[in-house]
């Protein structure tokens, strides 16, 4: 027993033993409604990750994660309106348009194996493939930043124009479908949905921390911190970021795919611009670079949000707004970065404790030594003597 | 063949209020490297000061001055949008130099700020905001200097301010109960500017009938381009925003206050927004959300033009407003009635705003894997590798 609470033991089992009792006791304590909103936005810690991935550790701001977002929300919700529908039958939408055959790009997500996998290959492969056509030219910073908004405004122009393909602006319904027999929407359904998120974040972040741990992630760091100096030394940091451009992509994907089944819809919305910008600004609060700090800014933020849109909806944008300003302003490494740099001692010291520093007892028995700390803590005092 | 040249002087119309949007951002960008999010939010303040005007026009002075109430909104347009984009220089964007995608975040918030504070600004909000500012700046003022040199400080500013954001809140809501204060000023809604009669009309040249609004906007363009040219090129500012756009280190060397040149150049930029917001006005009803309909495309036009020159910015804008013109409307079809089948098709299907933009946006990716640094690059050893 004292063996397992030796503090190193401690941190090594804790934190899992947390998430073990929150996923067992939250579905019992929470009322459906919240613990519906809690399995949306920790989905959405997973698009944090990926964001966490390219900017916190590569240093290449995307504004346009939504689209893979949406893309991998868009395959399971094709597969939900498809399933178990009888042969010959289309869904509902589809007489609204007078299309009368099911569109070819639609055949195969009928098979629950191909959408399993589209999930996450489709958006990763559109990432990878947008992503090399801009690494390749050098194109980065605030133009790589542009021009994925760019790309996000046009896949939304694409998909929210597009009627007969994919309904549109109303998007697709995934409420009201059922799978297992089973309605999306029911209470029963939504809590298996809960655990199914929560396992696939804690993967999401083994994953994440496994790819910034080794070789791969010293690279990434190196990108971010001087890329001319990394390709002169023989590397090619065209092929990293085109890779974790597209791993950032396949998380979007597995995200948008769990936050559709949990909200109920996947519409264009998602690629809306300001979506994408929010994504970042959850991993900028939680801490850049801190693969934790991802997750917990989504679910703060979010809950922040939720709570304060419930209360006063005109003053979100304000606070939202006000969050940008100060995270990059005052704290630029986020909630977690400013905790593990001694922030909270930081703020003691402030207030008249200042930490105890460990330095050499004969240091601190010296009188000069003395005068001149007494003197450095209060500088007024010294000019008078 | 007129349908050409009536196609081409609207395509022309909508290009040239992009110039105006643009040329600003591009020349700060070329300045500074930072791309100024809240741009979009600045032409809506111009556009918004454009119905205020209208408005004094038409409750105070007489009646025969309301047709000139235009040519007295766009320095007062300038002005506004210019001193907002000063005073975000001076405390945002100063403080992250050399920190472009940081800044693009700030200014992110600040834009989300300036929406809001659009569509929720009451008399009440309004003094509660002076207020509010006042007492902030009257606390730093009239404390004791001891204050501000002790460890605690930071909490003491922070404190103070907040402290007095809390009163100006509580002013606001106390005087939120009178009905007088509480009336929003503009509200959620989107606002109608009446043109002037000469503006309604519109005049036969030859074949082509061409609205006044749209002449006007093209000859503001043409008169806003040649100031601007003329004031970098020939005037000493205009010199030194030059030199510090080439060479920002040298030329502070020599003596260019450098600090001064980014005010400058940004109020100039912003002023330019303020004037684009006036033309906005003329070709349509105008909403908070503004900004956001031009924003992507004005970064699309520096992204595409450089920043090397003017006519970068100059090309890329009528380019890509012609284009997305030309093809949105289908008027293609039209002018080249017996096109071959299948380019047909293809331009049936890309006949709508939104479609248009698809299309320039993938025109644009292939144009950057020839010239990834637009058409007009920055040239010199200091670029970047």
């Amino acid at each position: 027993m004292a063996d397992l609470l030796a503090s190193r033991n401690l941190r090594c089992w804790l934190p899992w033993a947390l998430i073990v009792l929150g996923a067992l006791v939250l579905p019992v304590v929470l009322p459906p409604f919240r613990l519906n909103l809690l399995g949306r936005f920790l989905s959405l810690g997973i698009v944090a990750l990926g964001v966490d991935l390219i900017w916190g550790y590569t240093g290449m701001l995307s504004l346009g994660q939504g689209i893979f977002f949406a893309l991998g929300g868009y395959a399971l919700a094709m597969y939900l309106q498809l399933n178990e529908l009888k042969p010959g039958e289309l869904p509902e939408f589809f007489s609204l348009y007078g299309v009368k055959s099911l569109p070819a790009f639609w055949q195969p997500f009928g098979s629950p194996l191909f959408t399993l996998i589209s999930i996450w290959v489709i958006p990763a492969v559109v990432a990878g493939l947008l992503g090399y056509l801009v690494f390749r030219n050098r194109i980065k910073g605030v133009y790589f930043s542009i021009l994925t908004q760019a790309a996000l405004l046009v896949f939304f122009n694409f998909f929210n124009g597009q009627q007969k393909l994919i309904n549109g602006t109303n998007g697709l319904k995934t409420s009201t479908a059922r799978i297992f027999g089973e309605l999306i929407g029911s209470d029963g359904m939504q809590r298996n949905l809960f655990w199914l998120t929560v396992v696939l974040t804690v993967a999401a972040y083994l994953l994440c921390r496994w790819l910034t741990d080794g070789r791969f992630g010293d690279a990434l760091i190196a990108i971010r911190d001087d890329e001319p100096r990394l390709r002169f030394t023989g590397y090619n940091p065209t092929a990293y970021k085109t890779v974790v451009f597209a791993v950032a992509g396949a998380l979007a994907g597995i995200s948008g795919a769990l936050y559709t089944v949990q909200s109920g819809i996947v519409s264009p919305q998602y690629m809306a611009v300001p979506f994408s910008i929010e994504m970042v600004i959850w991993v900028a609060v939680g801490g850049r670079g801190t693969l934790i700090g991802a997750v917990l800014g989504a679910v703060l933020i979010n809950y922040a949000k939720s709570l304060v849109s419930e209360a006063l909806p005109e003053t979100w944008l304000f606070i939202q707004g006000g969050l940008f300003l100060l995270v990059v302003l005052a704290l630029p490494d986020g909630l977690v970065g400013w905790w593990r740099q001694g922030g909270p001692s930081r703020l003691i010291a402030m207030v008249g404790w200042p930490p105890r520093t460990a330095t050499y007892p004969a240091l601190d028995l010296d009188p000069q030594v003395a005068a001149e700390q007494e003197q450095l803590q209060n500088p007024r005092a010294g000019q008078q003597r | 063949m007129d349908l050409l040249y009536d196609t081409l002087f609207n395509g022309l119309a909508i290009g040239s209020v992009l110039v105006l949007a643009a040329l600003g951002l591009a020349v700060v960008f070329g300045l500074m490297g930072v791309i100024n999010m809240a741009h979009g939010e600045l032409m809506m303040l111009g556009a918004y000061t454009t119905f205020v005007v209208q408005n004094i026009f038409k409750a105070v002075l007489p009646d025969a001055l309301f047709p000139i109430y235009i040519l007295v909104a766009l320095p007062l347009a300038f002005a506004v949008s210019g001193l907002a984009g000063l005073l975000l220089e001076k405390t945002v964007i100063r403080r992250l130099y050399g920190r472009p995608l940081e800044t693009l975040l700030a200014t992110w918030g600040v834009s989300l700020i300036l929406q809001q504070f659009v569509r929720s600004v009451s008399s009440a909000f309004a003094i509660g905001l002076v207020v509010a500012v006042v007492a902030g700046i009257l606390v730093a003022r009239f404390t004791p200097k001891a204050w501000w040199q002790q460890r605690w400080t930071p909490l003491l500013g922070t404190g103070s301010w907040i402290v007095t954001g809390l009163v100006g809140v509580a002013i606001a809501s106390l005087l939120g109960e009178q009905r007088v204060f509480d009336q929003p000023w503009f509200s959620a809604r989107n606002i109608d500017v009446t043109a002037p009669e000469w503006l309604r009309g519109s005049i036969d040249v030859g074949v082509v009938n061409m609205p006044a609004a749209r002449l006007f906007i093209i000859a503001l363009t043409v008169v806003a381009l040649c100031l601007v040219n003329w004031f970098l090129q020939k005037s000493v500012w205009g010199m030194r925003i030059r030199a510090v756009t080439q060479n920002r280190t040298m030329s502070d060397c020599l003596g260019i206050p450098t600090q001064k040149v980014d005010a400058l150049t940004f109020l100039i930029g912003s002023g330019l927004a303020g004037v684009a917001g006036v033309a906005v006005t003329l070709l349509g009803s105008v909403g908070p959300n503004l900004g956001g309909n031009y924003i992507v495309d004005c970064f699309m036009v520096v992204v595409l033009g450089g920043v090397g020159k003017l006519a970068g910015t100059v090309l890329a804008a009528l380019g890509i407003g012609i284009l997305s013109y030309v093809v949105g409307s289908g008027s293609l079809l039209l002018v080249w009635p017996a096109m071959p089948e299948g380019l047909n098709a293809v331009i049936t299907f890309f006949a709508t705003t939104s479609m248009a933009k698809v299309l320039v946006f993938a025109l644009i990716v292939v144009f950057l894997q020839i010239r990834p640094a637009g058409l007009f690059p920055q040239k010199g050893r200091m670029v970047e590798a």
